[in-house]
Formats: structure tokens, C-alpha cells, sequence
């Protein structure tokens, strides 16, 4: 009998058998621990299961799940092996769970290897280089305040909505020179890439595709658009402009795009949701940061380790290899956990709490490491230190009124909503 | 005892004085050296202590590795003469080394 059922579709929903919601990860047998269905990941139990495997295995092999048999790379140290090894974990076909044989998927250089990745993501790069960084600041500052200052005060109202999709979304159309109206559309887009269906935001593969069809459709406009213009600095003149990229196939330019918007959509969104929910939830970091506002830099990296806007990336073993004493064989799944890796005490002290001005705090794993470290990375700390930064000059206080809603997804760790109250400065 | 300047990209000097055995890196790190982030920790994953060495220097360091190479080739800015500073280990021979930190790593 095989292990891999016959659809995941339908083994990942809320129900299926395959969830571990409501069990004690101690009460079970080791090997029957399955990190990859989405269930405990939404309703934040996750943490006891990465605890007792850092513990107890901290290579771990499923043998059984919805999405077939997998290793889970618990610990830090374990995790940047794999991650700095692309010659013996490869990115290809997919970092995501799902086989790609099995679902539609799109290639872009987050799933390919050397040369092919380094030809492609040398094209974009430019678009996040730090003097393109210093020429967005400005904007970003004024959007955020904008967006802030339209905050009503003293009443309840969803801070994800209201802030967090919204910056990170003007964030995005910006980037891209998109239609600054239609905006909306590349968070849509964003969030159908990674939804799982029946978890809320499409219901069939189907409705998927349909929607990845408009949005190759939109983007093959703007690049016939932009390809007989002078190149300029948005992305997508320059990926129709670079001579790695202007005789990419469709569905690859899709694949980029979609890597692009996704990358920088709910990672950016989740994470300036996750900072607020971090300070309520340690209101001392919160009394610490008011103290001092030069903080804001160090905290945001600290807010990306304690959040780990993507939970995991999975690599494929080329060759068989052994990893913290396991065997791993040939053509096996490889699960790096970064958001276990992120709360291993034995590189990261007291790592279930935030600590804004904890030392060395850069050597998170959420941007993962080696050559496909995280491109947006210094957009995204920039992002969040101009968000806090206005922040800070408006309200005394973001209350976090009960349980945020997260997302139903093993991989996407954030929140689909978040209810707050502000309370703003004395003066 | 190794001395090494750091030059940043305004024309700022900062000497700085560091055992033989470990990186310039950790040298920069220890000494509060600005524009050197080391994300990683030295272990040549996110190009983030890159350094231009000066000309007179640059053949008197061990050969980049293939790492090296790969992690520069995505890094802002390269030039002939850029180097990850986590991968050069002081010794005697490199009494007097000088580098500069790139602009944007500030």
C-alpha cells in the first residue's frame, strides 16, 4: 500500500486525519509526529512539537503524511548545513512540501541551482541594491504615515487589513511600477500562489489556475509594455530588459513574479502584524522600546526571528548523504524548519521570548542562508524600521484586543486578522 | 598581534590591532568596526561582511573558494578586488592589511 495518498487536497483540510490539532506531542509515538499538516500551525500549538523534536529527533523522518514521507531538520546548526549544501540538497523541483507533480506550480530561481538560479536572480537583484533601498525610503515613510494617521483612535478595528496588507501591498506596486488602483489584485495573487485549497482562500485547483491565468495575463502586458520602453528601475523592466531573463517562457516570468510578490507580501505583512502581537504579548520589550526608540533597528530583526514569517523550505537530496547521524537517501524530501531553528537554545537564549535588544540578533534563519538567502531582506528590515519608527511618534499604545485568527498553512506562519485599539501619545 | 585598517567609503580610517588565527571579521565585529553586519557568523552564507582589499594586499591572501565565488557573484557591487573578510584569517604576513567597507553596507 503506498504511502502517499491520492490527493493532498484532501488530506491537508482542517478535518482529515492527518491533523495533529488538540494531541500532546509527548503522548505519541515519535514517529508518528507529522509537522506538515497545516492544523497546529493555525491554531499555535506548534510549539511543544518542535520542542520535542529538537529533543528527541532532531533529524526526524515521517514516514506517513498527506504529503508523503519527509525528514524534519530541527536544530540551527543542522539547518544552515543544508541550507549552505546546495550540491547535496537541491532546490529543485520545488521548496515547497507538495511534490510538484502534484499541484500547479510555476518555476522561478527560488527552485532551481546553480548556474541557472545565479543567471536569473543576478538579473533582479538590482531592484532591492541599496541605493534603490535609499531612494524608497522616502516613499515608504510617507505611505506609512499616511496610512497611520487615517487610523481611527480608541476604537477597535483589524490591524492586518488596515496596516499590515495595506503597506506591504503599496510596498509591492511600487516595486513593480503596477497600477497603483488595481493593487489589491497582487495580494490576491500572492496569497492564492500559496493557499491551500479549502483553507479559505480558493476551493479547487481549478479557481487557482483560473486566477494564475489572469495574473500572466496582466503581467504579459506591462512587459509588452515596458520591453519597448527604456529600461527603468521597476521589476519588471527589469526582467524583460536582462539578457538572462527577456527570452524567459511564459510560465517561467509567471514563476518570477509570483516569487516576487510573494516574497515580499506576506512575509513583509505578517511579520509588522507579528511585532505588535510580540510587544503585547512581552509588554516589558514594549516599556523597553518606548524607553528608546534607537531600539528599532535591532528589534525588527529580533521580530523576524520571533515570527518566522515562512515556517520551512524544502530541498530535495541529490545524493545519499548522512545529516546529524541519519541516513538520507537519494531523492528524499528535506524539511528545514526555520521556525524550529529559530527557538534552538543552544545557539539563541531564551528563545520563546522577544528580546528587542538581544545581541547578534541578524543570525535568525528566517532569511535563510547561502545562496538563497533572502533577496529582499534589507527592503524588508527597511520596511518595518519605518513602520515602527512612525509608530513610535503617534501611539502610545497598540493594544491587542484577543486572539489573533492565523493562517491555515504549515509553510505562511502570520495572521489573517488582528483586532486592536490605539492609544496615542499624551502630548 | 595583527594590526588592520579599516577605510570606509567617506575616506574614515579605523586601525584596529587582532590575534593571528582568526578572520578580519571577527576582527571588525569585535572592535565595533561599522559596515561589517556578518549575519551569518562567519560561515561564508550572506555575503554581508564583503570588503574591497586594497591592491597592495590583494596577492598576498589565500585563493577564494568556490563559496566564496558563488556568494560574491550575487553581492552588490563587486569589483576585482572585493573579498568576504569572514574568510581571511590574519597571520604575521598580513601585519598592516587594508580594506574598505563598501557603501552599501552602511
Amino acid at each position: 500500500m503506498s504511502d502517499t495518498p491520492a490527493s493532498p487536497q484532501l488530506d491537508r483540510r482542517p478535518e482529515s486525519k492527518w491533523s495533529m490539532v488538540g494531541r500532546d506531542p509527548y503522548a505519541m509515538p515519535l514517529e508518528q509526529i507529522d509537522l506538515a499538516h497545516p492544523g497546529i500551525w493555525k491554531e499555535n500549538e506548534f510549539l511543544p512539537f518542535l520542542k520535542r523534536l529538537r529533543e528527541e529527533a532532531p533529524v526526524h523522518y515521517c514516514a506517513k503524511s498527506a504529503t508523503g514521507p519527509y525528514w524534519s531538520v530541527m536544530k540551527y546548526k543542522d539547518i544552515m548545513e543544508v541550507d549552505t549544501s546546495p550540491h547535496i540538497y537541491s532546490s529543485e523541483p520545488t521548496i515547497g512540501i507538495v511534490d510538484a507533480f502534484e499541484e500547479f506550480t510555476v518555476p522561478s530561481f527560488i527552485s532551481m541551482d546553480p548556474p541557472k538560479h545565479d543567471e536569473q536572480r543576478r538579473v533582479v537583484q538590482g531592484v532591492v541594491a541599496p541605493s534603490n533601498l535609499k531612494n524608497l525610503e522616502g516613499l515608504i515613510r510617507s505611505r506609512a504615515a499616511a496610512i497611520l494617521d487615517d487610523l481611527p483612535i480608541g476604537e477597535e478595528f483589524d490591524w492586518v487589513e488596515r496596516v499590515s496588507i495595506e503597506l506591504t501591498t503599496q510596498m509591492l506596486a511600487t516595486l513593480f511600477d503596477f497600477p497603483f488602483e488595481d493593487r489589491h489584485k497582487l495580494t490576491f495573487w500572492s496569497d492564492v500562489a500559496t493557499a491551500i485549497p479549502g483553507g479559505g482562500i480558493v476551493n479547487s485547483h481549478e479557481e487557482r489556475w483560473e486566477a494564475m491565468q489572469d495574473c500572466l495575463a496582466t503581467f504579459t502586458r506591462l512587459w509588452n509594455e515596458r520591453v519597448n520602453a527604456e529600461p527603468g528601475n521597476d521589476l519588471i523592466s527589469m526582467l524583460s530588459h536582462g539578457e538572462a531573463t527577456k527570452n524567459m517562457p511564459p510560465m517561467e516570468y509567471l514563476g518570477n513574479i509570483l516569487l516576487l510578490i510573494v516574497g515580499g507580501n506576506d512575509t513583509t505583512r505578517n511579520s509588522i502584524t507579528g511585532g505588535v502581537l510580540a510587544l503585547n504579548q512581552f509588554p516589558e520589550e514594549y516599556d523597553k522600546l518606548r524607553a528608546d526608540h534607537s531600539l528599532i533597528p535591532n528589534m525588527v530583526s529580533e521580530i523576524i526571528r520571533w515570527q518566522t514569517p515562512l515556517a520551512y523550505m524544502r530541498r530535495t537530496a541529490k545524493v545519499d548523504t548522512e545529516l546529524n547521524g541519519q541516513k538520507i537517501k537519494k531523492g528524499d524530501k528535506v524539511i528545514m524548519w526555520y521556525a524550529s531553528g529559530n527557538q534552538d537554545d543552544e545557539v539563541i537564549e531564551n528563545p520563546e521570548r522577544l528580546i528587542i535588544d538581544r545581541p547578534n540578533a541578524r543570525q535568525h534563519l528566517s532569511f535563510g542562508f547561502g545562496l538563497h538567502r533572502c533577496m529582499g531582506n534589507r527592503l524588508a528590515e527597511m520596511q518595518l524600521r519605518i513602520v515602527w519608527e512612525e509608530i513610535m511618534d503617534r501611539f502610545e499604545n497598540i493594544e491587542v484586543v484577543g486572539e489573533p485568527e492565523r493562517i491555515y498553512s504549515s509553510f505562511v506562519k502570520g495572521y489573517s486578522k488582528m483586532t486592536v485599539v490605539l492609544h496615542p501619545k499624551a502630548s | 598581534m595583527v594590526k588592520i585598517l579599516f577605510k570606509d567609503h567617506t575616506g574614515n580610517e579605523r586601525s584596529v590591532e587582532a590575534a593571528a588565527g582568526i578572520s578580519v571579521m571577527q576582527a571588525a565585529v569585535s572592535n565595533g568596526v561599522p559596515g561589517i553586519d556578518a549575519d551569518c557568523g562567519g560561515s561564508c552564507s550572506c555575503a554581508t561582511c564583503h570588503v574591497y582589499v586594497d591592491e597592495a594586499w590583494v596577492g598576498k591572501l589565500t585563493a577564494m573558494d568556490a563559496n566564496e565565488d558563488a556568494m560574491l557573484g550575487l553581492s552588490s557591487d563587486r569589483r576585482g578586488n572585493s573579498r568576504l573578510c569572514c574568510q581571511i584569517t590574519l597571520s604575521e604576513e598580513l601585519d598592516g592589511l587594508m580594506v574598505t567597507t563598501p557603501e552599501f553596507q552602511f
